[in-house]
């Protein structure tokens, strides 16, 4: 007992100091979460976000911090699954007490941490998840992304104004809300130009087999395919497409933005088109600014999750920096402040809805890499402009 | 459902139907070597083994990894815009080894995992298949990063794409329908396995003492039959058939390699798990039937009828034949032993 006691009672001791320690150590910093899909089949999706986002607390780092604070960044892999991004935020907001939280990228998995955020009251931003049921959640859930509305219009006005198709088929995933939501988007706009959607098939998460529904396609013999899915089953389902002997044209959205999309798919995606937030490609002095420096560290070309990981950050720590206090309801405060702040996404500004208003781009696949078609603006911003710097626009009214 | 698949049949193209056919006849395939797996593990053990999809899993990585490592050897690039066809010797070479790795896999699993627990009530046994289950999920997404480049184990956190072992042109155009390679190699392989099997099974002195065991281990025991020596084969036996089933799976559908955690590879196994307790459930000829009914009918439902529904379809089966034949197809009705 004695003996237990002597040994125990130091230890004890030693324990209360090092946490004493611990907490004057957290006053000195800032503590953010991020929870994002670091393995799984969406992967490149947190893996490229995170590179972006510690790019950005790097930086505000290495010049002093917040009013003299450090920023920390913890981070918990969702693995693409809804249920584990519930879990990473409950851990987030309640065991590591962050200020704020950045993430997730699929649109399903933002709606299930954001829910929690918005219990807690913590607010999240999200690089770049389109749905707009996203934000919709409530004040405390913000974006650095445009939504898919408009991402449906311009994969839409790109095939029925630059391409000439009338007749497009869609394919989509029917567990992913992004994916749903961009279908239904897409085929209003095609529809209202004048355009035919000969069928609408649907997939779910768990089959490798696309063959039934790309056979139901290939009847209605379309020009073009619209697959607003993500990379990993685009890929997929491009092959077993050629393979199939279907010669239509492929469209997607920003879902498909990985270098695993070429890797899998191989020659089956060369010459398709997608629509993506921004290009590496952009000449704008901010854009390559981030690329060298992104090529610098990582040696790859930034793909836009990085680019919007990168910008999202940034435009959260600065709101921190505004914020009186590191209180959820003053960050949320001046988020909702944020105007025509200089991303490498395009100027941000959040709107009334907690959107960014952004111009879209669209790439097409060539020889594995995504190059730069034309950018097209939201519906009413006038024409589009001949560079591919989209111009900073005044917030468009819905 | 038949009216219905008759009806639309007639409505559409033929080539269709010959080619869901095709298509239904090799995922069956696939199906149904692993159906054999679980349904001679419960011949003998009565217990559902959980782990035995994540066999299948780690028969598909095993292969990626020794074809990354030849591919590495030999200089040849398989993924992306770049990507050539594999040499012809490569698929059978993949898929003895394969079934070697995974034959030891199955081994291992059964000496440490389930032989300690022979005398313990079958629950235990069963939660312990779940946690065999769970560690081989999470152990092929571990990160030895000590390793050299070329050997990718363990697997990985992501989809890989695999290489293409057969090639991609069709062997042959019959009356506008393209037969694949594939859905021809594929199909022989699996049905070689089952015809070795049988073979094995009813015309070997192993296959004997296996059906004595399943029969009844006590009495089998008492006859000087080695029970546990039986035991460890019927493992090694269903894990070789299901690194053939996970190889001929990611030949099939290369871009799918997706990682070992992932729900594709559980769906997979529960659906063969169906296919195993359709045909009924300890009989081996039963779950080959099952097998390419599962597959025939998820195929022929998702090209007809709605393709989302795919798997609703095969699990609505699993329920009909609970109600009205629990047994299976071709089981037979066994008094419980009390």
């Amino acid at each position: 007992m004695s003996i237990a006691s002597r040994t125990l009672l130091p230890l004890a001791l030693l324990t209360v100091l090092l946490g004493w320690a611990g907490l004057a150590n957290a006053k000195e910093e800032i503590v953010i979460g991020h929870y994002a899909s670091m393995t799984g089949d969406q992967a490149t999706f947190g893996q490229s976000e995170a590179k972006g986002v510690d790019m950005a607390v790097e930086e505000v780092n290495a010049a002093g911090g917040i009013n003299g604070k450090a920023i920390r960044v913890i981070r918990y892999d969702t693995a693409g699954k809804a249920q584990e991004a519930g879990n990473a935020v409950t851990r987030l907001v309640t065991r590591d007490r962050v200020v704020a939280v950045l993430g997730e990228v699929a649109s399903t998995l933002s709606m299930a941490g954001g829910r929690v955020a918005q219990q807690f009251k913590v607010p999240m931003v999200s690089s770049s998840s389109t749905n707009p049921d996203v934000t919709a959640i409530g004040n405390m859930i913000f974006r650095t992304c445009f939504i898919d509305p408009y991402q449906g219009y311009v994969v839409a006005r790109f095939a029925h104004e630059k391409k000439g198709f009338t007749k497009v088929a869609t394919l989509f995933d029917q567990g992913q809300a992004y994916s749903k939501g961009l279908n239904d988007d897409f085929q209003k706009a095609f529809k209202s130009m004048g355009g035919q959607i000969t069928t609408e098939q649907a997939y779910s998460a768990g089959t490798a087999d696309y063959s039934a529904q790309l056979s139901a396609i290939r009847e209605t013999s379309p020009e073009a395919i619209f697959i607003p899915g993500y990379y990993t089953q685009v890929a997929n389902i491009a092959r077993q497409a050629r393979k199939m002997g279907i010669k239509a044209v492929f469209l997607g959205g920003d879902g498909w933005d990985s270098a695993k999309l070429a890797e899998i798919g191989g020659e089956a995606i060369e010459g398709a088109f997608y629509s993506n937030h921004y290009s590496h490609q952009d000449p704008r002095p901010e854009v390559q600014e981030f690329v060298k420096k992104f090529q610098k560290q990582h040696g790859d070309v930034p793909d836009a999750m990085a680019a919007l990981g990168y910008d999202a950050a940034r435009l959260l720590l600065d709101a921190i920096k505004r914020s009186p206090s590191t209180k959820g309801a003053d960050i949320a405060k001046a988020l909702s402040e944020t105007k025509n702040f200089a991303g490498v996404t395009g100027m941000i500004s959040i709107d009334k809805d907690r959107n960014a208003q952004k111009n879209a781009v669209m790439l097409e696949m060539k020889e594995g890499k995504p190059a730069y078609v034309t950018t097209i603006p939201p519906p009413g911003a006038g024409d589009e402009k001949p560079a591919p710097a989209p111009a900073p626009k005044a917030p468009e009214k819905k | 459902m038949i009216a219905l698949l008759a009806s639309s049949w007639l409505n559409t193209d033929p080539t269709v139907f010959v080619e869901t056919l095709l298509n239904g006849l090799a995922v069956g395939s696939v199906y149904a070597l692993i159906a054999l797996g679980y349904t001679m593990v419960y011949g003998i053990l009565k217990f559902i083994n959980f782990a035995h999809s994540d066999v299948v899993t780690w028969g598909a990585w095993v292969s990626f990894t020794i074809a990354a490592a030849v591919a590495a050897a030999i200089g040849w690039t398989f993924t992306g815009g770049a990507a050539r066809p594999a040499p012809l010797w490569l698929g059978p070479t993949l898929l003895v080894c394969t079934m070697l790795v995974c034959g030891a896999i199955g081994f291992a699993i059964e000496r440490l995992a389930y032989k300690p627990l022979r005398s313990a009530p079958r629950l235990n046994v069963l939660i312990t298949a779940i946690g065999v289950s769970l560690l081989l999920q999470n152990v092929g997404q571990l990160q030895f990063s000590f390793l050299p480049g070329w050997l990718k184990f363990p697997f990985g956190t992501q989809p890989q794409s695999f290489p293409q072992l057969l090639p991609a042109e069709p062997l042959a155009t019959v009356i506008g329908v393209k037969l694949y390679w594939i859905d021809l190699i594929g199909f022989g392989t699996a049905v070689s396995l089952m015809v070795a099997l049988e073979w094995l099974v009813y015309h070997t002195k192993t296959g004997r003492m296996m059906r004595a065991v399943s029969y009844d281990v006590r009495t089998a025991a008492l006859m000087g039959i080695p029970v546990d020596r039986i035991i460890s084969f019927t493992f090694v036996l269903g894990s070789m058939l299901a690194a053939a089933a996970g190889l001929l799976y990611v030949t099939k559908y290369p871009g799918n390699l997706l990682q070992t955690a992932d729900t594709t590879w559980v769906l997979l196994g529960l659906k063969a798990f169906v296919a195993a307790v359709v045909g009924g459930i300890g009989n081996i000829r039963g779950a080959m039937l099952g097998g390419f009914l599962i597959g025939l009918i998820e195929l022929f439902g998702a090209r007809y009828l709605d393709p989302g529904l795919r798997d609703v379809y095969v699990f609505s089966i699993l329920i009909l034949v609970l109600l009205f034949k629990p047994t299976g197809l071709l089981g037979s009705t066994v008094r419980e032993k009390v």
